[in-house]
């Protein structure tokens, strides 16, 4: 049993990360660089916290 | 074809794609706890086998105010820093950008190394249930890395939950096995006071106390992974205190529990040696059912442990990429999942490759160093915070109490470890201070210029006091 739970392992392990590459090539065939880059840091703190105390 | 639009909803035309504010104080509480409980079940008690059963003790207590003042500044400063990265984003704002750099290296070798050391704990548990000639770990560990790394791309709010259901599951196993042995009643189950005795309780004397140091650390390395959820929390001024401080007074709680099990049941001899302390105490009770729920709840540890670690040291390498500390293809967000996707499978082969060629000791001891070397910058990035932001100019979600006595034994304990470090892993202490030391040069000389240097401090603060 624990033999074939190793190789389950092994075969999970290569199509996850098989699924987890093609995912990547899609995302970064669809979107431009300029979308997938666009987060900044404290976008909701700018919005919310005045500091006028 | 390259579009600039996504379809699902998720990132709309003309807004910016950024990660997903979706948790709440028990997601924050799971990612700390989680990352963190492993250290019950393995690594707390190879202290036992530097200064005995009693220093164990010692330093469970005294390593606990050493991560309790740990939670209550990084509480303070997260609360009013509230950005990926963390600490990383805390020293960007409050000390500078060579240190912010440092940081974030700190943060991603703690969690990686862990996240290793987890995997591996996980590969040998299995292993040594199974009892099979040539049964090696490496499709466990390859399997534990890989699952999670792809729970992490798939999304910040289902890995919190998962890891929230697992570190609940792991931590009632010690509450059931504290329970089962009668703990009201020496003699029974529990023999402590034959176990434990005047003339083996400091088999090393003080010197062995200061020695457990370096693995004491282990009941609670982590619970600061908790400031990385910031950009992801609904409100960070309320949740990242509350989470962060449930989290460390059950850790607390844990530590006890699991030192008064294990001291009652074995020597400090074989305490201090074994990698299953739990799962043996649970044999040692002579009870099927609770043998195999601690070893159920070691996996579990360990699997929680190691998600909560894949995504903290990913959206420290992403702040990276994002402030252009490193390029900025590492701060890609995925428009759909709203994960640092990048850096998610940036870190995978690194984690498999330590994985696959360390051993547990040095993947430890290369969590435990970089983790004190955060510590030791949060000491001194609080009295710089408090002296530059006073109480009253900026807006604090959570103001902790008697600054700077936190900020002060902070710093004693961090030197006091160091030692302890340098006693037992003197040359990988040099090691790694000489590699931070040639990367801090190279990011000053040559990364730096490719930072915006006006873009990377996004709080919208006063200016600091003297400035």
């Amino acid at each position: 049993m624990w033999v074939a739970l190793s190789y389950a392992c092994w075969g999970i392990s290569i199509v996850l990360a098989l699924w987890m590459l093609y995912d990547w090539f899609q995302v970064d065939t669809t979107y431009t660089e300029d979308v997938l880059t666009s987060s900044r840091e404290g976008e909701l703190e700018a919005v919310s916290e005045k500091h006028r105390i | 074809m390259t579009v600039a639009v996504e379809s699902t909803g998720t990132a709309v035309n003309g807004d910016r794609v950024s990660l997903l504010r979706v948790l709440g104080p028990a997601h924050v509480w799971a990612l700390g706890v989680g990352i963190v409980l492993v250290g019950e079940f393995t690594g707390w008690n190879f202290s036992a086998d530097k200064g005995g059963t009693l220093a164990a003790l010692i330093v469970c207590w005294v390593v606990g105010l050493l991560y309790t003042s740990v939670a209550m500044i990084d509480s303070e400063v997260t609360s009013t820093v509230a950005a990926a990265g963390g600490q990383y984003a805390q020293a960007k704002h409050i000390v500078g950008p060579l240190m912010a750099f440092n940081v974030a290296l700190f943060l991603v070798f703690a969690y990686t190394m862990l996240e290793v050391s987890d995997a591996i704990l996980l590969g040998d548990t299995i292993v040594a249930k199974a009892g099979v000639d040539g049964l090696t770990h490496n499709s466990f560990i390859a399997a534990t890395i890989v699952v999670l790394a792809w729970l992490n791309y798939r999304g910040v709010l289902m890995t919190l939950n998962v890891n929230f259901v697992i570190t609940a599951i792991a931590y009632v196993s010690i509450v059931i096995l504290f329970f089962s042995v009668s703990p009201w009643t020496q003699g029974a189950v529990l023999k402590l006071n034959e176990l434990v005795t005047p003339g083996n309780a400091l088999p090393y004397g003080w010197i062995g106390v200061i020695a457990a140091f370096q693995f004491g650390i282990w009941y609670y390395l982590g619970i600061e992974g908790t400031t990385q959820a910031a950009e992801e929390v609904r409100s960070p001024a309320r949740s990242l205190p509350y989470g962060t401080m449930a989290g460390m007074i059950t850790l607390l709680i844990a530590a006890a529990m699991t030192w008064y099990v294990c001291a009652s049941l074995m020597p400090w001899e074989y305490l201090g040696i074994t990698p299953y302390p739990l799962w043996d105490a649970g044999k040692l009770t002579g009870s099927p059912l609770l043998e195999n729920l601690l070893f159920i709840a070691t996996l579990l540890a360990a699997i929680a442990s190691a998600n909560g670690c894949i995504n903290d040291a990913a959206r420290a390498w992403f702040s990276l990429g994002r402030d252009r500390y490193l390029p900025s293809w590492f701060s890609a967000v995925h428009p759909k999942y709203r994960t640092p996707y990048r850096s998610i499978l940036f870190l995978l082969p690194i984690a498999l490759a330590f994985a696959f060629i360390a051993d547990l000791n040095q993947a430890i001891t290369f969590s435990i160093l970089s983790g004190v070397l955060q510590y030791t910058f949060m000491s001194i990035n609080i009295m710089m915070f408090r002296k530059k932001w006073p109480l009253g100019t900026i807006r604090r979600g959570y103001t902790h109490p008697f600054h700077p006595l936190p900020a002060i034994v902070l710093f004693c304990l961090c030197v006091v470890t160091f030692f302890a470090i340098f006693l037992g892993f003197g040359s990988q202490l040099s090691a790694m201070v000489a590699f931070y030391f040639l990367i801090s040069v190279w990011f000053h000389f040559y990364r730096y210029k490719f930072v915006r240097r006006g873009d990377q401090f996004t709080m919208p603060w006063p200016k600091p006091q003297g400035y």
